[in-house]
């Protein structure tokens, strides 16, 4: 896993609340095999005008010139800005690979889906929780101000404003250790395999028939 | 010290460890694997030389790419492969696998419990959103990302932090004619999406108790779009009776143990939660969302809301967009909405008890002159046989629907059944998300009563005042 330590980046304002996995990647792309090449499929429904399907050249589809990501001030984003409940719905962990493989390293809301919240820390993505008074003032600044950029020292807990105004935010200990050094967690946990053999040995003598499956 | 909640109950007899921040490592009992969020896993394990953890923990069964006309071959390749890719990782990990022409094969959610593969008592872990369904049994069941499909695979367990409680109260009875598919919808349309965000619910009152398991399971299925990450149901004689005879229960000497281990998956009569919700059974009406979130839902009496009168600046901006994509005038009664299509099927509600709720309402009618397709896609194989003898089928085919093979079908549109840009659909699945019909499909959530009824009359109407022929 790509390790987060401060990204400095452009930020891109999705003015949406709810905004769903699904639409952040519709499902015709889910039935690649890969964890890679999702990135021109971010958001597929809101970019193009046409229909996409797997496989295609999307460079030669006709984009949507209102939808934000398009608009040349946003190019290049690093930062996502969006409303309440970010990546509900779906657990397909795509739409977390399709915002890291667009180029997307954290992403700033009011509140976010579980499951979401939780693929994201997963894959090198820091999604970022602030009140809805704070987000919303991110948003008017965006807006008023062209190449509007923030520094995200996870470290510090800090997000910093090009004034120099400086926000903190929360981060649970144990994802923060984990995404600062892009560790494995797989790797962790089997450092407990001997626990986990002790649990299912315990286990087994207390409840039989969940190990007695046929 | 105040009691234990089940969900309280069912952490900890599940932890193998946990650290001082509470960072818990969580064990799994029943893991499902189904074909589009396993590959990456799959392909994880085998770059780091890792092995399957337990074999028999695993079910895996194809379901979300199935054809539902015909098996014999899938013509679109990418899910061809997809399909493939899962037969093959289950080949060479040697895993249980209901293969796509298998009898058993259906929807993962349907076939679990189904199977007896999930039971009482369990963590019940599926790289889908909807393992939330697995909860009516007293069951701990979540969706999880590829990741942690993998991190299962490799570790049989999850890193996890316990969520808070939360207890939503249905007291009393519902009227004739309101399913469980109303009263989940009735549930979100009061919590809102996001209002489960962060915690586990456990259901509980009269209204939850006379419910059926598929009713139970249909309530538990739609707690994701709640927010909530699980959502159950206490055991009861309900419960253990559902289980008698199925292939993967326990059996003899084990069955009478389980059965005494499970009258125990319930609340202390003390215990505490962090939020309690009551909703009163008798207030609820047949259910219609309108809008591309479950939170905008109505009743059928009921019409369009207003965007105008919404005083909420973000949310009033949602819903005019909800309304332009759903193609709808603010103010439309709910009854003069006419549909395209019709779906029966899902998660939700393809279980044998939705598919005779629909049949009873179909029974000797037509479909609408203007209803171009609708279809019944029973969740598994098993219940469309099931169903089949019961002679159902052809109530649904004499009516004009189509009457199709098990699998998640027009709910996601993965597969050949899709909605067109603009068609409009009554569909008994659990999202009506912009585009998850098919690009530009308008998604209207409704019980299998209520979608029978649109597609006989044309348009939404109140199943209550269809008497059955
Ligand atoms: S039926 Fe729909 S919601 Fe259920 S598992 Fe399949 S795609 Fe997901």
């Amino acid at each position: 896993m790509q390790a987060f330590t401060v990204v400095e980046g452009l930020v891109a304002p999705i003015d949406r609340a709810n905004i769903d996995t699904d639409a952040v990647i519709p499902k015709q792309y889910l039935k690649s095999v890969k964890r890679t090449g999702f990135g021109p499929n971010l958001f597929d429904e809101w970019r193009y005008l046409d229909h996409g399907e797997p496989g295609q050249d999307h460079s030669q589809r006709r984009q949507n010139p209102d939808f934000v990501l398009n608009q040349p001030r946003y190019q290049g984003a690093q930062i996502l800005l969006a409303r309440k409940n970010f990546g509900c719905g779906s657990s397909r962990e795509h739409a977390v690979w399709a915002l890291a493989d667009y180029g997307f390293r954290a992403v700033i809301a009011p509140s976010f889906a579980d499951i979401f919240f939780g693929n994201a820390f997963k894959n090198g993505v820091l999604p970022i929780q602030l009140d809805e008074e704070v987000v919303d003032r991110l948003f008017r600044d965006v807006d008023a101000t062209e190449g509007y950029t923030l520094k995200i020292d996870l470290a510090a807990q800090s997000i910093t404003a090009a004034n120099g105004e400086v926000i903190g935010f929360e981060v649970d200990p144990f994802r923060k250790d984990c995404l600062l050094k892009g560790l494995d967690d797989i790797s962790l946990t089997l450092q407990h395999a001997d626990a986990i053999k002790a649990y299912e040995a315990h286990r087994s003598a207390q409840a039989p028939w969940l190990f007695a499956v046929a | 010290m105040a009691g234990k909640t089940l969900y309280d109950k069912l952490w900890e007899d599940h932890l193998v460890r946990a650290d001082e921040d509470g960072t818990s490592l969580i064990y799994i009992d029943r893991h499902l694997v189904h074909e589009v969020t396993s590959p990456q896993a799959f392909e994880g394990l085998r770059l780091a030389g890792r092995d399957v953890w337990r074999r028999d923990s695993i079910l895996a069964v194809p379901d979300h790419n199935v054809p539902t006309i015909d098996r014999q071959v899938i013509e679109d390749p990418v899910s061809r492969i997809q399909i493939e890719t899962l037969d093959q990782n289950c080949a060479d990990f040697k895993l249980v696998e209901f293969k796509m022409n298998d009898i058993r094969q259906g929807i993962v959610h349907v076939i679990g419990p189904e199977q007896g593969a999930t039971l009482p008592g369990m963590t019940v872990v599926c790289g889908d959103s909807h393992t939330s369904t697995h909860g009516a049994f007293g069951a701990l069941a979540f969706g999880i990302g590829t990741s942690e499909v993998e991190h299962v695979l490799a570790t049989q367990c999850l890193i996890l932090k316990k969520s808070k409680n939360m207890q939503v109260v249905v007291e009393g009875n519902v009227a004739p004619g309101i399913t469980a598919k109303d009263i989940a919808l009735a549930i979100i349309g009061q919590i809102g999406t996001a209002g489960g965000t962060g915690y586990v619910i456990e259901y509980a009152g009269a209204a939850i108790r006379a419910l059926s398991m598929e009713g139970r399971m249909t309530l538990c299925n739609m707690t994701i779009e709640a927010g909530a990450r699980a959502g159950m149901v206490a055991v009861d004689d309900t419960t253990v009776d559902y289980f008698r005879g199925k292939p993967y229960a326990p059996r003899d000497a084990l069955w009478d143990q389980a059965v005494a281990a499970w009258s125990e998956l319930k609340s202390d009569r003390d215990a505490q939660f962090d939020a309690v919700v009551h909703i009163d059974a008798a207030s609820i009406k047949p259910q219609v969302t309108w809008g591309t979130s479950p939170e905008m839902v109505v009743t059928i009496d009921e019409r369009v809301p207003d965007p105008a009168a919404e005083t909420n600046v973000v949310k009033a901006e949602g819903m005019q967009r909800a309304l332009e994509y759903m193609g709808l005038e603010a103010n439309t009664p709910i009854q003069q909405i006419q549909v395209d299509k019709v779906f029966i099927g899902s998660c939700t509600n393809s279980r044998i008890e939705d598919i005779r709720a629909a049949a009873e309402i179909v029974k000797g009618r037509k479909l609408a002159d203007n209803v171009k397709l609708a279809m019944v896609v029973a969740g598994s194989g098993l219940i469309k046989q099931q169903a089949e003898q019961e002679g159902l089928d052809k109530v649904f085919t004499d009516a004009g629907f189509e009457w199709r093979e098990p699998g998640c079908s027009m709910c996601l549109a993965m597969n050949a059944d899709r909605l067109e840009p603009g068609e409009r659909c009554a569909s008994t699945s659990n999202r009506n998300f912009e585009g998850r019909q098919g690009q530009g499909g308008r998604t209207h959530l409704v019980s299998p009563a209520m979608a029978a009824g649109a597609a006989i009359a044309g348009h939404f109407v109140d199943v209550r005042n269809l008497s059955a022929t």
